[in-house]
């Protein structure tokens, strides 16, 4: 059963007179702010600066492999743009980038607190952020690093002599600013709520971010720690991952996969919010199941921490332990897939609207279970051993990330820029960029995965003449994926100015923040609110705006 | 707000303060004592477990978790737990390495 | 803001609170704030936890691994000081303790009294950490610096029961020296900022904070000094006694 509304006429909104961003001017007022919604915004910009300059490597690696020599760049160039690549696409955008901006900016308000627990904090965060990624930009302009984003030694602690400690340290501080993130959050999430919003009326948002935010506060100290220990290793020379001194560079690898398995989790679960949140708003349904996809969250979190050798099979672990975490592995599958059949679920009757955001919701549905099925091909051991190291894992790490956590960021970036700006942005140009993206992105990664089948490995500027075609369909997709994340930039920006003015709740979404104005109130909200209704209540929506409602089926 | 944490907080004696910090003395006088003695593998059991009790004691009273709120508690357990993981999951590779190689 | 969205709780219907000026706008009141600093306090010493654990995982792995190199390492750390520096620890965790009862009491005098016993309590442990340190350097058992097998492959005095170990098997006892540097380095760290931070709360409860019933620093700030307390409590036994009796 499902409840139309029709859409608001927009067209009489006004922008509010007094809203968190015009409430003080200045420079300072943004870079010493306490308010959550600045600093999101602070956070939107940053990640947007690292997104680019770590497209652009993407670019140029897609750009030499556009022909089997090495004709663009020389080898080892080739392996620091895809390290540095990895490093800022993964510590620098994917991990804050849903949490720190969109969840930074909803969170307290959808549990209807005037602020993050630590404002305070928050703000610190951002500056360890920033401080991370000026580390990053050091290490790429003083030459760059060319471990792969993984570190792994003795490769990275005693045969390169790349800006590796740089590049460590910068992921340190960048990973005390995740810390602090999911720190707050779990906070606010349980102290900060309002009357009447029980664990039960949260969005599923609000419980994605949750599961997110464990992983944040308890894996990433272990990552921490390893970098820790390899830089020591790098400066002074102490033992305990050198083979030569009998340390073991396995157990690098151990602790390093004990973050950075989680570490996929963390940034793909604030996207599977975003996807909840959007896919109900568009099918004017309640999520079907929602207890189900909330506990999936927190399901996904604590199996997260049981499976991360699989990404070590041909390293040389042993055969019982690789059988183990394999077993383990396909676990995981089953949270995933939970959300998956219940986001189908919530479409079936509903009242499907194609709004923008729902056009990428749309895509990652697709992409990320393409992306999640490929995973456990690559849990299992035998086809792990034919498929590891080749584009295969790249192809399937993509449709998960790019395909699934980037669809659900721009899905989540155009489904609340209405309420984070006020404005609307132009509905055929981002219908269209949509589109694109989700074209380029089948252009780019597929190929990928055929290649990578056929034996392709990663991680070579050079490859034999036979794979040109695919990796030419490659670059043309890439080419193609360009232009769809440069539109948004440009048309959001143009309609910061000229877009519609998008009044306070243009999807009539039932969710918290849609029931203040748009843009928000420094303090969120003039009076607590109380909460006495379920989420995803589309009924009490339209009873309360007297809307016409008509239920269906 | 959102949780019933309004039980009155409460004040721990120094009285209390004291004993613990006497047994804990106590325990590392008796550790150093143990640790002479030969034993075989209890040794390192009973290392490890006076540690227990000693961190324990500390957890309990010092930072007042018998005192506090469930989620308290539940966060300590957490703590535990995934170091438990981290070293079972990880000995899993560790000691099953030497079994023959198939 | 649609007045009709949600049902709004007016100001005057809520519970009389006290709200004193060091309760800040976004809590209802002094008691949520309290609770909200107590858990996120407690969420930083998981992540402190997992920071470890990492070493400690390492540790154990190493030791099964090259168990004689582990008893023979061992067999060169000064017992008294690293039982010493356990009571110390332990001292200072009781006076620490004590400190957040004053403040509770709100007692400036012995806030003030117990704070710097605490204080002066972290810096003996230091400086026993630092002779000891300096007692290993001079015995070039620092691994990447200064490090020789030499002690390994002869009959140590102490233990004249020991065998000495292969030159293989004594190159293994820098995995040992350099988990106790990374362990106890980490430690100390740990108390580094400790003091730092100590020094700074001691200049505030000067100026009569935290003795106004607002003690959240206080309180948080001795749950970080407990924790650093409770590394010790395991690197101890695990780094010194365990293999003592061999
Ligand atoms: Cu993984």
């Amino acid at each position: 059963m499902s409840t139309i509304v029709s859409l608001p006429d927009q067209s009489t909104a006004t922008l509010p007179k007094r809203t968190y961003i015009n409430n003080e001017y200045g420079l300072k007022s943004w870079l010493l702010t306490g308010d959550h919604k600045r600093i999101a915004i602070l956070y939107l910009i940053s990640i947007t600066f690292f997104f680019f300059i770590g497209g652009a490597m993407a670019g140029l690696i897609r750009l030499e492999l556009l022909t089997p020599q090495t004709d663009l760049v020389a080898a080892d160039t080739y392996n620091k743009l895809f390290t540095m690549h990895g490093i800022i696409m993964i510590f620098l955008f994917l991990v804050p980038s849903v949490p720190a901006t969109i969840g930074n900016f909803l969170i307290p308000i959808m549990v209807g607190a005037k602020d993050l627990a630590f404002p305070k904090i928050n703000l610190l965060s951002w500056y360890l952020y920033i401080v991370g990624g000026g580390l990053v930009l050091a290490a790429l302009i003083c030459g760059g690093v060319d471990t792969g984003w993984t570190f792994t030694t003795p490769l990275s602690t005693h045969y390169l002599n790349t800006h590796v400690i740089t590049a460590g340290m910068a992921i340190f501080v960048a990973g005390f600013s995740s810390i602090f993130t999911g720190l707050n959050f779990i906070v606010t999430i349980h102290r900060m709520r309002a009357p009447g919003m029980t664990w039960f009326r949260l969005p599923l948002f609000v419980w994605s971010h949750y599961a997110a935010s464990i992983l944040m506060v308890l894996g990433t100290p272990v990552l921490a720690i390893t970098l820790v220990l390899v830089i020591l290793e790098r400066t002074i020379g102490i033992g305990v991952f050198d083979p030569t001194k009998g340390g073991d560079p396995l157990l690098f690898q151990h602790l390093f996969w004990f973050y950075s398995h989680p570490a996929v989790y963390i940034m793909i679960l604030p996207g599977m919010g975003v996807i909840s949140e959007v896919i109900s708003t568009f099918s004017r349904k309640r999520v079907f199941g929602y207890t189900a996809v909330a506990f999936s969250s927190v399901a996904i979190a604590v199996f997260g921490f049981f499976v991360w050798a699989h990404h070590m099979f041909i390293m040389g672990v042993s055969n019982y332990s690789a059988l183990v975490f394999s077993l383990l592995t396909m676990l995981v599958a089953v949270p995933s897939a939970i959300k998956i059949f219940n986001w189908a679920a919530t479409l079936y009757k509903g009242s499907i609207t194609f709004e923008t955001p729902m056009l990428y919701a749309f895509g990652f549905m697709g992409l990320f279970t393409i992306g999640g099925l490929t995973g456990v091909f690559l849990g299992s051991l035998g086809m792990d051993i034919h498929l590891t190291e080749t584009y295969f894992v790249v192809a399937h790490f993509h449709f998960v990330m790019v395909g699934g956590m980037l669809m659900a960021f721009l899905a989540g970036v155009h489904f609340w820029w209405p309420k984070m700006t006020g404005r609307m942005y132009p509905e055929g140009l981002s219908k269209l960029a949509a589109g694109t993206t989700f074209i380029g992105f089948i252009l780019t990664f597929f190929p990928q995965f055929i290649v990578g089948y056929l034996g392709m490995p990663r991680r070579y500027a050079a490859y034999p003449p036979e794979f040109q075609v695919l990796n030419v369909l490659s670059t043309a997709g890439a080419s193609v994926l360009g232009i769809g994340y440069l539109l948004p930039i440009l048309y959001l920006t143009w309609s910061l100015k000229y877009g519609k003015i998008a009044g306070n709740n243009p999807w009539q979404a039932t969710g918290l923040e849609w029931q203040i104005q748009s843009p928000p109130l420094t303090e969120n909200f003039v009076e607590t609110p109380v909460v006495d209704y379920e989420a995803y209540d589309y009924e009490w929506l339209a009873n309360k705006t007297k809307h016409e409602v008509q239920t269906v089926g | 707000m959102s949780e019933p944490t309004h039980h009155a907080h409460k004040i721990v004696s120094p009285r209390v303060y004291l004993a613990i910090w006497a047994s804990l003395l106590f325990f590392t006088a008796l550790t150093v004592a143990v640790s002479y003695l030969e034993l075989g593998v209890f040794n390192a059991i009973a290392a490890i477990g006076i540690a227990v009790i000693k961190s324990t004691l500390v957890v309990l009273f010092f930072m007042h978790v018998r005192y506090s709120s469930k989620l308290t508690k539940l966060t300590v357990f957490s703590g535990i737990f995934l170091f438990l993981v981290l070293i079972t999951m990880t000995l899993t590779d560790y000691i099953s390495r030497a079994w023959g190689m198939w | 803001m649609d007045s009709q969205a949600i049902a709004t709780l007016p100001e005057h219907d809520q519970p009389a609170h006290e709200h004193p000026e060091y309760v800040r706008h976004h809590f209802a009141n002094a008691e949520q704030q309290r609770e909200t600093a107590n858990f996120g306090m407690w969420l930083f010493l998981l992540t402190e936890i997992m920071f470890f654990s990492g070493m400690f995982a390492a540790y154990l792995i190493y030791r099964n691994w090259y168990y004689p190199a582990f008893v023979a390492g061992s067999h060169y750390m000064i017992i008294w000081a690293g039982t010493l520096n356990t009571a110390v620890l332990i001292c200072s965790s009781f006076t620490m303790a004590m400190g957040v009862y004053s403040a509770e009491m709100r007692n400036r005098k012995a806030l003030l009294r117990w704070l710097t016993l605490t204080l002066l309590l972290g810096f003996v442990f230091l400086g026993i950490k630092a002779y000891e340190w300096h007692a290993e350097w001079v015995e070039q058992h620092v691994p990447g610096l200064n490090f020789s097998i030499e002690d390994f492959t002869h009959i140590n005095p102490q233990y004249p029961d020991d065998r000495p170990l292969s030159p293989d098997m004594a190159e293994k006892t820098q995995v040992y020296f350099s988990l106790y540097f990374a362990m106890t380095g980490m430690h100390a760290l740990h108390m580094c900022i400790g003091c730092g931070i100590l020094i700074i709360l001691l200049f505030q409860a000067w100026g009569g904070a935290y003795t106004n019933g607002h003690m959240n620093t206080i309180e948080n700030f001795g749950l970080y000094w407990h924790f650093v307390d409770i590394v010790w409590i395991f690197l101890f036994p695990l780094l010194y006694l365990i293999s003592r009796h061999q």
